[in-house]
């Protein structure tokens, strides 16, 4: 047994190669057998990862998901934020540059609007729920935008710890719902097309939700979400403890 | 040569990545702005460049496209490592800012990309 544990240790990369295959595979034949295709396996791959990251935070206590398990650390380094970013980029290969040309502009126009509606109404489930200072409600509405945004905004208008956590639970809250809600709202919000999903993912920001959400729905559009997304985090960095907790302090001590 | 496509995806990476962590040292926040999406911009315009030239050979190609395909596994992956329990756990003020904002924007999307094709009618 202590055999098989050190050879997964020491290969943690190559095992999690392995184990991401396997689920891929599980969840394509899921779909395919199951549920007639209707979901596509992509988006059951990626709800049964967020599975196996449940099951792991419980069985280990730890904070990575399955990744805290003997043995699947590797899985930090495959679903890490290096290789996410690195095969996001990779995606914009057979992109137009004409598409992006026409409508990058509504595209980024969505990037403040998608972060001030965030942010307001993240900050008024705060007041509602009895929160009355303004470094908790600016920081609570920042982690609405996204699981980076709150603790950077907490840390730099002195927040207390237990805030940053809450705001770093609503993002990854926000994350998981837009990976599973994407495939079910997309028809009814029209997002079957790159100018709609460069609109998308503006408004919507979140990067990993984006990501994951646009890949269960139309792999095709991925570039379009991912290129406005990947803007979200760093501009509502910028606006959350600025602009907007100024904004706050108005109303609240 | 296959790697020669890998190269070039990773220096359109590591340029983008670089912008962006100018762009927000600029702004005096911490984060990196756009790295992403720079890098994705900057691979448009590569390859566009590239295939004007036809530089761009089946090979190349498929060291970049590699990377492609194995983006549904790594958004897997990532998802597999996402502290799911502690979102589940941090209890109704966490959710409620998690969820109702996210109901809202995906409420918005159609709302602002109709604004966009009205304005395109009017004027052409």
């Amino acid at each position: 047994m202590s055999d098989w544990t050190d050879l997964f240790i020491k290969n943690g990369f190559v095992v999690a190669l392995l184990a991401t295959g396997i689920i891929v595979y599980v969840s394509s034949l899921i779909s395919e057998r199951l549920l007639n295709k209707k979901i596509p396996g992509s988006a059951i791959a990626i709800f049964a990862g967020l599975g196996l990251a449940y099951i792991g935070g419980i069985v280990t206590g730890g904070s990575n998901g399955i990744a805290d398990v003997v043995g699947l650390s590797g899985f930090t380094i495959l679903g890490g934020a290096m290789l996410r970013d690195f095969t996001i980029v990779s995606t914009a290969m057979g992109v137009s540059f004409e598409v992006v040309k026409k409508s990058g502009l509504v595209g980024f126009l969505s990037l403040p609007i998608g972060v001030i509606v965030s942010f307001v109404s993240g900050a008024a489930i705060a007041v509602a729920m009895g929160y009355t200072d303004a470094k908790s409600i600016a920081t609570i509405g920042a982690g609405a935008c996204t699981f980076i945004v709150g603790p950077v905004t907490g840390g730099a208008v002195g927040a207390s710890s237990e805030v940053i956590t809450i705001s770093i639970a609503a993002g990854v809250f926000k994350s998981i719902l837009v990976t599973v809600g994407t495939p079910l709202v997309a028809k009814s919000i029209g997002l079957d097309n790159p100018q709609t999903a460069m609109v998308y993912g503006g408004t919507v920001g979140t990067t990993s939700g984006v990501a994951a959400g646009l890949a269960a729905t139309d792999p095709r559009l991925v570039p379009y979400g991912a290129m406005t997304a990947t803007f979200y985090t760093g501009f509502g960095c910028l606006l959350c403890p600025s602009l907007l907790y100024l904004l706050v302090t108005l109303f609240y001590n | 040569m296959l790697v020669y496509g890998v190269a070039i995806l990773a220096g359109c990476f590591i340029i983008g990545q670089l912008v962006g962590q100018l762009l927000g040292r600029a702004l005096n926040i911490d984060a990196n702005i756009g790295g992403v999406g720079f890098g994705m911009l900057l691979l448009i315009l590569v390859q566009q460049w590239m295939h004007k030239r036809a530089w761009l050979t089946p090979d190349v190609d498929s060291g970049i496209n590699f990377w492609n395909k194995m983006y549904i596994p790594v958004i897997v992956a990532m998802s597999s490592i996402q502290n799911v329990k502690a979102a589940f756990s941090s209890g109704l003020v966490a959710i409620l800012a998690g969820v109702i904002p996210t109901v809202i924007c995906f409420l918005l999307v159609p709302v602002i990309s109709k604004i966009s094709k009205a304005k395109k009618q009017i004027e052409s």
